[in-house]
């Protein structure tokens, strides 16, 4: 049996409530911060930078695309707008308005999208987006970050702050394991190695980062050495994790709670077919619209699971 | 500035727009020849602003937003002639490495414009968003736009506007061309849009009118619309305009939307139009 890495549990919360105590930390510490919200607020979590910054609050009602332009303007004269919405209304509804208005013309919006993915659960396909991520980093300007946790996801809402340009936040609903450490420092496009690992890499974002800790020490008790890579920053892409960690292991499996289709695991492909072609496997939903569910029963069906991890893994070495 | 003097730039300006669409045989002449008299009257006798040092932020300057971006040759021809850029920059309107891009843009940092436009409806949203800025900036200047009556049949823009009215951005005024011509054909005809007064006050907005090729009316309207800012209200001037206005042969129809003058039709359009600053 191969050890790993202890990486301590520090407890279980979802990833918008990290967005929503960072945005309040990140108002009190930057004053040109504002938010606005398409009637979402408390799904959101920003029921307390509301209440504490009334003034530098803004209820847009159910209008996204008014919201997406709104959010453009004030960036005129200084601010730093937090658009708020779900993941599937922050992008498919209103991708004009941010192509135009804010890809475009480079405006620091920072469009923040709870609710994504499959694990938004029982409202359905109508709500699970799984093709924002794609959406988001085909548009230049913007900068896509899907953080892993509750705390990478405070961690994250705060360092937007300081980057000047357009941020696409992505973050969930479902309440998952905490392990990145609180004192952590987020760092735009510099992944983390969260395990070393010599037999295959693991490349992963969102709630799968933890799904592919889980498949490392599945993997370790068959004798596979797993190298977990939490991708937090789809673009840009930190190239030099990637390729570095497969110089060594020579395969990569990438997991994300997305369409194969544009997301992840595409933008790892491509580093790799330009710099060093080795065997992939994508764990992500295949061309296919969600359901309505539990979250963990979605993750099964739609084959993002920690032993699809694991499978893709043992398949992937095979390849090498 | 006085009216004659502004008529004289107008004059020019009209020049520009048919000179510049007719040497790359593309552009939007007719919106543009019908927003002249009102733009040369925004930034030459109405606007605070500082066109010999454009700063983004706008900081203590008046803002102006061109949501219909297809008149990007009446506004360029404008923002030049008030001295935001080279007059002779003109010449590059619609060709390849031009800061004047076929619809108005930000990423070649050409002075004078702060967002993208040209995909409709957006603009209002943006202007109410700057205007908000203003006043959490303690800044109380003033955030005019421009919109086509043919892009109000953008669903953005009613959500834009229940969103002033509601909020109460009173820092604004919004300008219709109404000129009841778009791509297709008359609006009437294409999507009518009802009521267009009523439909406004309901959406809580305090409405003005005005007749677009009147400089003197110009002025005392948006003086009176001036006035009405502080009031809780946002502020929106129905403006009645003539497609293609200052050339006969684009007037009374929705043909010179989008299409630029053959050489032989050039050459009509200067003959109507005095040369009063010299041609770029």
């Amino acid at each position: 049996m191969i050890e790993t890495a202890a990486i301590e549990v520090l407890g279980k919360k979802d990833t918008r409530s990290g967005f929503g105590e960072g945005l309040l930390e990140i108002a009190k510490r930057n004053k040109d911060v504002v938010g606005l919200c398409a009637d979402l607020t408390g799904s959101l979590k920003m029921n307390a930078f509301q209440n504490e910054f009334p003034e530098r609050f803004f209820q847009v009602g159910i209008a996204e695309a008014n919201m997406i332009g709104l959010a453009a303007g004030m960036t005129i004269g200084g601010k730093i707008p937090y658009a708020g919405t779900f993941a599937n209304f922050a992008t498919g509804r209103v991708y004009d308005q941010i192509r135009q208005s804010v890809a475009y013309s480079n405006k620091n919006v920072k469009i923040c999208a709870s609710h994504a993915g499959l694990t938004l659960g029982e409202d359905g396909a109508t709500h699970q987006i799984l093709e924002d991520i794609g959406l988001m980093k085909m548009l230049p300007n913007m900068t896509v970050i899907v953080p892993a946790d509750f705390n990478q996801t405070k961690q994250a809402t705060i360092a937007i702050a300081d980057h000047d340009g357009p941020v696409y936040l992505r973050f969930g609903r479902p309440s998952v394991p905490i392990f990145v450490k609180p004192e952590a420092k987020f760092q735009i496009g510099k992944a983390d190695k969260l395990i070393e690992g010599a037999d295959v890499t693991i490349i992963a974002c969102g709630h799968l980062v933890w799904k592919s800790v889980e498949a490392a020490q599945q993997l370790a008790e068959n004798g596979i050495s797993a190298e977990v890579i939490n991708m937090h920053t789809i673009k840009p892409l930190d190239e030099t994790a990637v390729l570095e960690s497969v110089a060594k292991t020579k395969c990569v499996v990438t997991a994300e709670e997305h369409m194969k289709n544009g997301g992840l695991g595409d933008s790892v492909a491509q580093v790799l077919s330009l710099n060093n072609p080795v065997p992939q496997e994508y764990v992500a939903v295949n061309d296919t619209f969600g359901e309505s569910g539990k979250p963990d029963e979605l993750m099964g069906k739609y084959g993002i699971d920690t032993h699809n991890i694991v499978e893709a893994a043992k398949k992937v070495i095979q390849r090498k | 500035m006085e009216t004659q003097e502004l008529e004289k730039i107008a004059s020019q300006v009209r020049r520009d727009i048919v000179r510049m669409v007719a040497a790359v045989s593309s552009g939007h002449p007719g919106g543009s020849l019908g927003c002249t008299d009102f733009l040369t009257t925004l930034y030459f006798d109405i606007m605070k602003h500082n066109p010999g040092q454009f700063d983004m932020d706008g900081m203590g300057e008046d803002l102006f937003f061109l949501s219909n971006g297809h008149i990007s040759p009446v506004w360029y021809s404008v923002l030049a002639r008030s001295g935001y850029f080279p007059v002779d920059e003109l010449a590059t309107f619609r060709k390849i490495s031009s800061r004047l891009q076929g619809h108005p843009a930000t990423d070649k940092k050409l002075p004078g414009i702060r967002m993208a436009s040209g995909s409709l409806g957006q603009g209002l949203s943006v202007a109410l968003g700057a205007a908000q800025t203003k006043k959490l900036n303690d800044d109380d200047c003033i955030v005019y736009s421009l919109h086509g009556d043919g892009e109000l049949q953008e669903g953005q823009i009613w959500e834009a506007a229940m969103y002033a009215a509601a909020h109460k951005v009173d820092n604004i005024i919004a300008t219709v061309d109404y000129n009841g011509r778009q791509i297709d054909g008359d609006v009437d005809d294409v999507i009518s849009l009802g009521n267009l007064k009523l439909k406004w006050q309901a959406f809580g907005w305090d409405v003005l009118e005005m007749n677009g090729h009147d400089i003197d009316e110009i002025k005392s309207v948006m003086a009176d619309a001036k006035s009405k800012v502080g009031n809780g209200v946002p502020i929106i001037i129905l403006m009645k305009t003539e497609m293609g206005q200052g050339v006969d042969y684009m007037m009374g129809t929705h043909k010179w939307h989008g299409v630029a003058p053959n050489d032989e039709q050039l050459t009509d359009a200067l003959n109507q139009l005095e040369e009063t600053l010299g041609d770029y």
